[in-house]
Protein backbone atom coordinates (compact mmCIF):
# COMPACT_ATOMS: atom_id res chain seq x y z
CA UNK A 1 0.00 0.00 0.00
CA UNK A 2 1.26 3.58 -1.03
CA UNK A 3 0.68 6.06 2.01
CA UNK A 4 1.46 9.75 2.00
CA UNK A 5 1.75 11.99 4.96
CA UNK A 6 1.55 15.55 3.36
CA UNK A 7 4.53 17.43 4.53
CA UNK A 8 4.05 21.26 5.35
CA UNK A 9 5.17 23.73 8.00
CA UNK A 10 3.69 22.00 10.88
CA UNK A 11 5.00 19.53 13.38
CA UNK A 12 4.13 16.24 14.48
CA UNK A 13 5.03 14.48 11.03
CA UNK A 14 7.02 12.30 12.38
CA UNK A 15 5.07 10.37 14.79
CA UNK A 16 2.43 9.82 12.42
CA UNK A 17 5.30 7.95 10.51
CA UNK A 18 6.51 6.42 13.79
CA UNK A 19 2.87 4.96 14.15
CA UNK A 20 2.46 3.61 10.86
CA UNK A 21 6.24 1.72 11.11
CA UNK A 22 4.83 0.15 14.51
CA UNK A 23 2.09 -1.33 12.40
CA UNK A 24 4.49 -2.57 10.19
CA UNK A 25 3.72 0.21 7.35
CA UNK A 26 5.96 2.99 6.22
CA UNK A 27 4.50 5.90 4.66
CA UNK A 28 6.25 8.56 2.15
CA UNK A 29 6.61 12.10 4.11
CA UNK A 30 6.31 14.54 0.53
CA UNK A 31 4.47 17.82 -0.87
CA UNK A 32 5.07 16.38 -4.32
CA UNK A 33 1.47 17.12 -5.67
CA UNK A 34 1.55 13.86 -8.04
CA UNK A 35 3.25 11.60 -5.29
CA UNK A 36 -0.01 12.55 -2.96
CA UNK A 37 -2.26 12.39 -5.67
CA UNK A 38 -1.64 8.84 -6.86
CA UNK A 39 -1.48 7.56 -2.87
CA UNK A 40 -3.81 4.88 -1.76
CA UNK A 41 -4.50 6.33 1.44
CA UNK A 42 -3.47 10.30 2.00
CA UNK A 43 -2.58 11.52 5.67
CA UNK A 44 -2.59 15.25 6.62
CA UNK A 45 -1.28 15.70 10.87
CA UNK A 46 -0.98 18.88 12.33
CA UNK A 47 0.10 20.69 15.37
CA UNK A 48 0.63 24.33 14.51
CA UNK A 49 -1.12 27.76 14.15
CA UNK A 50 -4.16 27.89 11.92
CA UNK A 51 -4.06 31.11 10.30
CA UNK A 52 -0.58 30.70 9.21
CA UNK A 53 -0.39 27.21 7.86
CA UNK A 54 -3.30 28.29 6.01
CA UNK A 55 -1.76 30.67 4.20
CA UNK A 56 1.47 28.22 3.61
CA UNK A 57 -1.14 25.60 1.78
CA UNK A 58 -2.62 28.39 -0.18
CA UNK A 59 0.82 29.95 -1.27
CA UNK A 60 1.72 26.31 -2.05
CA UNK A 61 -1.28 25.21 -3.61
CA UNK A 62 -1.48 22.30 -1.58
CA UNK A 63 -5.41 23.56 -0.63
CA UNK A 64 -6.29 22.78 -3.72
CA UNK A 65 -4.83 19.76 -4.51
CA UNK A 66 -6.09 18.55 -0.62
CA UNK A 67 -9.79 19.38 -1.35
CA UNK A 68 -9.66 17.64 -4.36
CA UNK A 69 -8.08 14.28 -3.87
CA UNK A 70 -10.54 10.85 -3.95
CA UNK A 71 -8.75 8.70 -1.83
CA UNK A 72 -9.37 7.87 1.96
CA UNK A 73 -7.83 11.33 3.22
CA UNK A 74 -7.30 11.58 7.09
CA UNK A 75 -6.47 14.74 8.74
CA UNK A 76 -5.15 15.02 12.81
CA UNK A 77 -5.72 17.70 14.74
CA UNK A 78 -4.89 20.72 13.35
CA UNK A 79 -4.96 19.08 9.67
CA UNK A 80 -8.84 18.18 10.66
CA UNK A 81 -9.57 21.68 11.66
CA UNK A 82 -8.05 22.95 8.52
CA UNK A 83 -10.32 21.03 6.59
CA UNK A 84 -13.38 22.97 8.41
CA UNK A 85 -14.75 26.12 6.78
CA UNK A 86 -13.14 28.76 9.13
CA UNK A 87 -11.21 28.44 12.25
CA UNK A 88 -11.36 31.47 14.95
CA UNK A 89 -7.74 30.90 15.42
CA UNK A 90 -6.09 33.71 13.38
CA UNK A 91 -10.03 34.55 11.61
CA UNK A 92 -8.30 31.82 9.19
CA UNK A 93 -9.96 30.85 5.99
CA UNK A 94 -9.78 27.15 5.76
CA UNK A 95 -10.42 24.20 3.16
CA UNK A 96 -14.16 24.02 3.42
CA UNK A 97 -14.30 20.04 3.40
CA UNK A 98 -16.69 19.88 6.38
CA UNK A 99 -19.40 22.72 6.11
CA UNK A 100 -18.15 23.37 10.32
CA UNK A 101 -16.83 26.48 12.41
CA UNK A 102 -13.79 25.41 14.71
CA UNK A 103 -14.17 27.87 18.09
CA UNK A 104 -11.40 28.38 20.74
CA UNK A 105 -13.13 26.57 24.24
CA UNK A 106 -14.89 29.29 26.41
CA UNK A 107 -14.31 27.90 30.21
CA UNK A 108 -17.28 28.52 32.10
CA UNK A 109 -17.44 31.15 34.50
CA UNK A 110 -17.70 29.67 37.53
CA UNK A 111 -15.34 26.84 36.75
CA UNK A 112 -15.91 23.79 39.35
CA UNK A 113 -14.38 21.22 37.47
CA UNK A 114 -11.18 23.49 37.15
CA UNK A 115 -11.51 23.17 33.60
CA UNK A 116 -8.37 24.25 31.73
CA UNK A 117 -7.47 25.73 27.88
CA UNK A 118 -6.12 23.71 26.23
CA UNK A 119 -7.78 20.20 26.82
CA UNK A 120 -4.24 18.63 27.32
CA UNK A 121 -4.61 14.71 27.92
CA UNK A 122 -7.16 11.40 27.53
CA UNK A 123 -11.01 11.71 27.05
CA UNK A 124 -13.74 9.24 25.95
CA UNK A 125 -15.04 9.15 22.49
CA UNK A 126 -18.14 7.94 22.04
CA UNK A 127 -21.63 7.78 19.45
CA UNK A 128 -19.30 6.09 16.95
CA UNK A 129 -20.43 6.80 13.42
CA UNK A 130 -17.74 5.70 10.64
CA UNK A 131 -15.52 3.11 9.38
CA UNK A 132 -13.03 4.51 11.22
CA UNK A 133 -13.92 3.29 14.22
CA UNK A 134 -15.79 -0.05 15.40
CA UNK A 135 -17.65 -1.47 18.35
CA UNK A 136 -14.68 -1.81 20.40
CA UNK A 137 -13.64 1.58 20.66
CA UNK A 138 -17.29 2.82 22.50
CA UNK A 139 -16.27 4.66 25.01
CA UNK A 140 -12.38 4.43 24.20
CA UNK A 141 -9.96 6.99 25.98
CA UNK A 142 -7.79 8.40 23.09
CA UNK A 143 -5.22 11.67 23.27
CA UNK A 144 -5.82 15.10 22.69
CA UNK A 145 -4.18 18.15 23.10
CA UNK A 146 -6.69 21.55 21.10
CA UNK A 147 -7.50 25.12 22.35
CA UNK A 148 -10.54 24.81 19.64
CA UNK A 149 -12.93 22.63 18.81
CA UNK A 150 -15.49 21.43 15.92
CA UNK A 151 -19.07 21.67 17.08
CA UNK A 152 -21.65 18.78 16.52
CA UNK A 153 -23.03 18.67 13.19
CA UNK A 154 -23.99 16.91 10.17
CA UNK A 155 -20.39 15.28 9.24
CA UNK A 156 -19.79 14.64 13.40
CA UNK A 157 -18.42 10.95 13.25
CA UNK A 158 -17.50 10.59 17.44
CA UNK A 159 -18.11 12.57 20.27
CA UNK A 160 -16.34 13.87 23.34
CA UNK A 161 -17.27 15.55 26.25
CA UNK A 162 -15.36 18.77 27.31
CA UNK A 163 -16.81 22.19 28.66
CA UNK A 164 -19.65 20.83 26.19
CA UNK A 165 -20.46 17.98 23.88
CA UNK A 166 -18.56 18.92 20.52
CA UNK A 167 -17.27 16.44 17.32
CA UNK A 168 -13.98 14.78 18.13
CA UNK A 169 -14.02 12.91 15.08
CA UNK A 170 -15.40 13.90 11.43
CA UNK A 171 -16.19 12.17 8.21
CA UNK A 172 -17.87 12.97 4.65
CA UNK A 173 -17.78 11.00 1.71
CA UNK A 174 -13.58 9.85 1.45
CA UNK A 175 -12.34 12.67 4.22
CA UNK A 176 -12.10 11.41 7.46
CA UNK A 177 -10.36 13.18 10.53
CA UNK A 178 -10.02 13.11 13.68
CA UNK A 179 -9.30 15.97 16.70
CA UNK A 180 -7.22 13.56 18.87
CA UNK A 181 -4.07 11.95 18.05
CA UNK A 182 -4.43 8.50 17.10
CA UNK A 183 -0.69 8.26 16.76
CA UNK A 184 -0.70 8.53 20.35
CA UNK A 185 -3.42 7.10 21.66
CA UNK A 186 -2.01 3.57 22.94
CA UNK A 187 -4.01 0.39 21.79
CA UNK A 188 -6.81 2.12 20.46
CA UNK A 189 -5.40 4.42 18.51
CA UNK A 190 -3.78 1.87 16.49
CA UNK A 191 -6.76 0.25 15.85
CA UNK A 192 -8.26 3.03 14.51
CA UNK A 193 -4.57 3.72 12.29
CA UNK A 194 -5.38 0.28 11.38
CA UNK A 195 -9.12 0.79 10.76
CA UNK A 196 -7.91 3.67 8.03
CA UNK A 197 -5.45 1.61 6.54
CA UNK A 198 -7.69 -0.84 5.75
CA UNK A 199 -10.33 1.15 4.27
CA UNK B 1 -14.44 13.50 30.67
CA UNK B 2 -11.06 14.13 30.72
CA UNK B 3 -9.24 11.38 32.77
CA UNK B 4 -6.61 12.42 35.39
CA UNK B 5 -2.99 11.26 33.97
CA UNK B 6 -0.59 9.14 36.23
CA UNK B 7 2.97 9.97 34.65
CA UNK B 8 6.13 7.83 35.55
CA UNK B 9 9.38 9.81 35.54
CA UNK B 10 12.45 8.33 34.06
CA UNK B 11 15.78 9.79 35.10
CA UNK B 12 18.38 9.06 32.65
CA UNK B 13 22.17 8.99 33.13
CA UNK B 14 24.41 7.74 30.37
CA UNK B 15 21.43 6.15 28.50
CA UNK B 16 20.17 4.08 31.88
CA UNK B 17 17.26 4.95 34.40
CA UNK B 18 18.17 6.23 37.66
CA UNK B 19 16.11 7.51 40.37
CA UNK B 20 17.58 9.57 43.25
CA UNK B 21 15.88 9.54 46.33
CA UNK B 22 16.15 13.40 47.66
CA UNK B 23 18.26 13.74 44.59
CA UNK B 24 21.58 11.43 46.05
CA UNK B 25 22.01 8.12 46.43
CA UNK B 26 21.82 7.07 42.42
CA UNK B 27 20.97 3.67 41.68
CA UNK B 28 20.21 1.87 38.62
CA UNK B 29 16.68 0.92 37.40
CA UNK B 30 16.64 -0.50 33.57
CA UNK B 31 16.60 0.15 30.38
CA UNK B 32 14.27 3.44 29.29
CA UNK B 33 12.59 2.15 26.39
CA UNK B 34 12.23 -1.57 27.84
CA UNK B 35 11.07 0.07 31.10
CA UNK B 36 9.09 3.10 28.89
CA UNK B 37 7.26 0.53 26.47
CA UNK B 38 6.50 -1.54 29.98
CA UNK B 39 4.82 1.40 31.84
CA UNK B 40 2.96 1.99 28.73
CA UNK B 41 1.46 -1.11 28.63
CA UNK B 42 0.51 -1.10 32.07
CA UNK B 43 -0.91 1.76 31.11
CA UNK B 44 0.33 4.74 31.97
CA UNK B 45 -0.91 7.76 30.18
CA UNK B 46 2.57 9.97 29.51
CA UNK B 47 6.15 9.35 30.17
CA UNK B 48 8.62 11.96 31.26
CA UNK B 49 12.41 11.39 30.61
CA UNK B 50 15.05 13.52 32.52
CA UNK B 51 18.86 13.62 31.20
CA UNK B 52 20.01 14.79 34.35
CA UNK B 53 23.92 14.51 32.87
CA UNK B 54 22.77 16.52 30.15
CA UNK B 55 24.61 19.95 31.59
CA UNK B 56 27.68 17.74 31.60
CA UNK B 57 27.86 15.00 28.81
CA UNK B 58 26.05 12.40 26.87
CA UNK B 59 23.67 14.82 25.10
CA UNK B 60 24.05 13.16 21.30
CA UNK B 61 23.24 9.77 23.51
CA UNK B 62 19.90 11.00 24.67
CA UNK B 63 19.29 12.52 21.36
CA UNK B 64 19.57 8.96 20.29
CA UNK B 65 17.58 7.61 22.99
CA UNK B 66 15.02 9.89 22.43
CA UNK B 67 14.57 8.34 18.57
CA UNK B 68 14.28 5.11 19.94
CA UNK B 69 11.66 5.99 22.39
CA UNK B 70 9.69 7.70 20.02
CA UNK B 71 9.47 4.99 17.49
CA UNK B 72 8.40 2.09 20.06
CA UNK B 73 6.45 3.97 22.29
CA UNK B 74 2.51 5.01 21.66
CA UNK B 75 1.71 7.38 24.45
CA UNK B 76 3.21 11.04 24.67
CA UNK B 77 6.26 11.75 26.25
CA UNK B 78 8.07 14.51 27.47
CA UNK B 79 11.79 15.10 27.59
CA UNK B 80 13.82 17.36 29.84
CA UNK B 81 17.22 18.39 31.02
CA UNK B 82 20.24 20.41 29.66
CA UNK B 83 17.43 22.27 27.26
CA UNK B 84 18.87 26.24 27.18
CA UNK B 85 18.92 27.19 23.87
CA UNK B 86 15.80 26.97 21.22
CA UNK B 87 17.88 24.96 19.08
CA UNK B 88 18.61 22.30 22.13
CA UNK B 89 14.81 21.97 22.56
CA UNK B 90 14.85 21.71 17.97
CA UNK B 91 16.65 18.80 18.03
CA UNK B 92 14.40 16.78 20.60
CA UNK B 93 11.43 17.51 18.58
CA UNK B 94 12.75 16.64 15.69
CA UNK B 95 14.15 12.94 17.46
CA UNK B 96 10.24 12.79 17.78
CA UNK B 97 9.78 14.13 21.37
CA UNK B 98 5.64 15.35 21.94
CA UNK B 99 7.02 18.00 25.16
CA UNK B 100 9.77 19.26 26.26
CA UNK B 101 10.35 20.25 29.97
CA UNK B 102 13.05 23.80 30.82
CA UNK B 103 13.30 24.56 34.30
CA UNK B 104 16.77 25.97 35.60
CA UNK B 105 17.51 27.68 32.41
CA UNK B 106 13.82 29.00 32.71
CA UNK B 107 14.58 30.73 35.84
CA UNK B 108 17.80 31.88 34.65
CA UNK B 109 16.36 33.05 31.24
CA UNK B 110 12.65 33.71 31.04
CA UNK B 111 12.56 34.42 27.19
CA UNK B 112 13.51 30.96 26.67
CA UNK B 113 10.11 30.46 27.43
CA UNK B 114 8.33 33.01 24.77
CA UNK B 115 10.87 31.41 22.16
CA UNK B 116 10.07 27.91 22.82
CA UNK B 117 6.43 28.13 22.27
CA UNK B 118 6.05 30.58 19.68
CA UNK B 119 8.71 28.43 17.77
CA UNK B 120 7.37 24.70 18.31
CA UNK B 121 3.26 26.14 20.22
CA UNK B 122 2.97 26.31 24.24
CA UNK B 123 1.77 22.92 23.80
CA UNK B 124 5.35 22.17 23.60
CA UNK B 125 6.59 23.89 26.64
CA UNK B 126 6.63 21.89 30.49
CA UNK B 127 8.00 24.55 32.73
CA UNK B 128 8.94 22.49 35.59
CA UNK B 129 9.53 24.38 38.87
CA UNK B 130 11.43 22.52 42.19
CA UNK B 131 10.41 24.95 45.08
CA UNK B 132 11.25 24.90 48.95
CA UNK B 133 8.33 25.61 51.38
CA UNK B 134 9.09 28.74 53.79
CA UNK B 135 6.10 29.99 55.63
CA UNK B 136 2.65 30.10 54.52
CA UNK B 137 2.37 30.81 51.20
CA UNK B 138 5.88 31.50 50.64
CA UNK B 139 7.76 28.91 48.31
CA UNK B 140 11.27 29.67 47.09
CA UNK B 141 12.04 28.57 43.75
CA UNK B 142 15.34 26.56 43.62
CA UNK B 143 17.64 25.18 40.83
CA UNK B 144 20.10 22.50 40.11
CA UNK B 145 18.17 19.66 41.96
CA UNK B 146 17.01 21.83 44.70
CA UNK B 147 20.48 22.36 45.72
CA UNK B 148 20.32 26.38 44.64
CA UNK B 149 17.58 28.81 45.82
CA UNK B 150 17.09 31.61 43.29
CA UNK B 151 14.92 34.94 43.68
CA UNK B 152 11.66 33.21 42.36
CA UNK B 153 8.93 32.61 44.54
CA UNK B 154 6.11 29.59 42.92
CA UNK B 155 3.22 30.97 42.68
CA UNK B 156 4.35 34.70 40.78
CA UNK B 157 7.13 32.64 38.62
CA UNK B 158 4.28 30.23 37.78
CA UNK B 159 1.89 32.89 36.49
CA UNK B 160 4.98 34.49 34.80
CA UNK B 161 5.58 31.03 33.13
CA UNK B 162 1.75 30.64 31.45
CA UNK B 163 1.93 34.21 30.88
CA UNK B 164 4.71 33.75 28.45
CA UNK B 165 3.61 30.58 26.70
CA UNK B 166 3.82 27.64 29.21
CA UNK B 167 1.62 24.74 28.07
CA UNK B 168 1.69 23.19 30.98
CA UNK B 169 3.55 23.19 34.52
CA UNK B 170 5.15 20.30 36.44
CA UNK B 171 5.76 21.54 40.21
CA UNK B 172 7.91 19.23 42.26
CA UNK B 173 7.87 19.83 46.26
CA UNK B 174 11.55 19.87 47.37
CA UNK B 175 9.81 19.05 50.82
CA UNK B 176 7.87 16.27 50.28
CA UNK B 177 10.20 14.77 47.12
CA UNK B 178 11.36 11.15 47.95
CA UNK B 179 9.75 11.32 51.46
CA UNK B 180 6.65 9.42 50.66
CA UNK B 181 4.23 10.87 52.73
CA UNK B 182 1.55 12.65 49.83
CA UNK B 183 1.95 15.65 47.53
CA UNK B 184 1.88 18.96 48.05
CA UNK B 185 -1.71 19.74 47.79
CA UNK B 186 -2.32 23.00 49.28
CA UNK B 187 0.26 24.54 47.23
CA UNK B 188 -1.09 22.45 44.24
CA UNK B 189 -4.69 23.41 44.46
CA UNK B 190 -3.92 27.33 44.48
CA UNK B 191 -1.84 26.81 41.59
CA UNK B 192 -4.18 24.54 39.93
CA UNK B 193 -7.05 27.62 40.84
CA UNK B 194 -4.88 30.31 39.61
CA UNK B 195 -3.13 29.13 36.27
CA UNK B 196 -5.69 28.11 33.68
CA UNK B 197 -2.98 25.76 32.04
CA UNK B 198 -2.85 21.72 33.28
CA UNK B 199 -0.79 21.26 36.77
CA UNK B 200 1.31 18.03 36.78
CA UNK B 201 2.09 16.91 40.72
CA UNK B 202 5.54 15.66 41.80
CA UNK B 203 7.19 14.71 44.60
CA UNK B 204 5.37 13.14 47.66
CA UNK B 205 3.65 9.74 45.78
CA UNK B 206 4.03 6.57 48.53
CA UNK B 207 1.08 5.32 48.87
CA UNK B 208 -2.47 5.15 46.13
CA UNK B 209 -4.35 7.33 48.49
CA UNK B 210 -1.96 10.02 47.77
CA UNK B 211 -3.09 9.86 44.43
CA UNK B 212 -6.52 10.11 45.60
CA UNK B 213 -5.37 13.07 47.25
CA UNK B 214 -3.45 15.06 45.01
CA UNK B 215 -6.18 14.78 42.15
CA UNK B 216 -9.38 15.58 44.50
CA UNK B 217 -7.74 18.39 47.58
CA UNK B 218 -4.65 19.03 45.36
CA UNK B 219 -6.70 19.56 41.95
CA UNK B 220 -4.26 18.51 39.83
CA UNK B 221 -4.24 17.38 36.74
CA UNK B 222 -1.69 14.54 36.40
CA UNK B 223 0.18 13.22 38.93
CA UNK B 224 3.79 12.42 38.51
CA UNK B 225 5.98 9.82 40.50
CA UNK B 226 9.32 7.53 39.73
CA UNK B 227 10.63 5.23 42.67
CA UNK B 228 7.44 3.71 43.46
CA UNK B 229 6.82 2.92 40.07
CA UNK B 230 10.31 1.52 39.31
CA UNK B 231 10.56 -0.86 42.15
CA UNK B 232 7.13 -1.95 41.21
CA UNK B 233 5.76 -0.96 44.64
CA UNK B 234 2.40 0.42 43.40
CA UNK B 235 1.98 -0.92 40.29
CA UNK B 236 -0.07 0.83 37.47
CA UNK B 237 -2.73 -1.35 36.57
CA UNK B 238 -3.85 -1.48 40.52
CA UNK B 239 -3.29 2.25 41.49
CA UNK B 240 -5.46 3.08 38.34
CA UNK B 241 -8.29 0.52 39.44
CA UNK B 242 -7.98 1.78 43.05
CA UNK B 243 -8.73 5.64 41.57
CA UNK B 244 -11.35 4.83 39.29
CA UNK B 245 -13.17 2.80 42.32
CA UNK B 246 -12.61 5.92 44.18
CA UNK B 247 -14.89 8.00 41.44
CA UNK B 248 -11.56 9.70 39.63
CA UNK B 249 -11.57 10.05 36.24
CA UNK B 250 -8.70 7.37 34.63
CA UNK B 251 -8.51 5.49 31.74
CA UNK B 252 -8.70 2.36 32.40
Amino acid sequence: MNIVIIKYNAGNIRSVNNALLRLGHSAEITADPEKITRADKVIFPGVGEASTTMKYLRETGLDNLIKELKQPVLGICLGMQLMCSHSEEGDATCLNIFDEQVRRFQLPQPNPGNLKVPQMGWNQIYDLKSDLFDASLEGQYVYFVHSYYVAMGHDTAATTDYVLPYSSALQKDNFFATQFHPEKSGKAGEKILSNFLNL
Amino acid sequence: MLAKRIIPCLDIKNGQTVKGVRFVEIKEVGDPVELGALYAQQGADELVFLDITASHEGRKTFVDLVKRIARNINIPFTVGGGISEVKDAEALLNAGADKISINSSAVKNPQLINDLAQNFGSQFVVVAIDAKHQQGDEWIVTVNGGRIPTDKRLFSWAKEAEERGAGEILFTSMDHDGVKQGFANEALAKLSESLSIPIIASGGAGAMEHFKDVFTIGKADAGLAASIFHFNEIPIPQLKQYLHQQGIPIRL
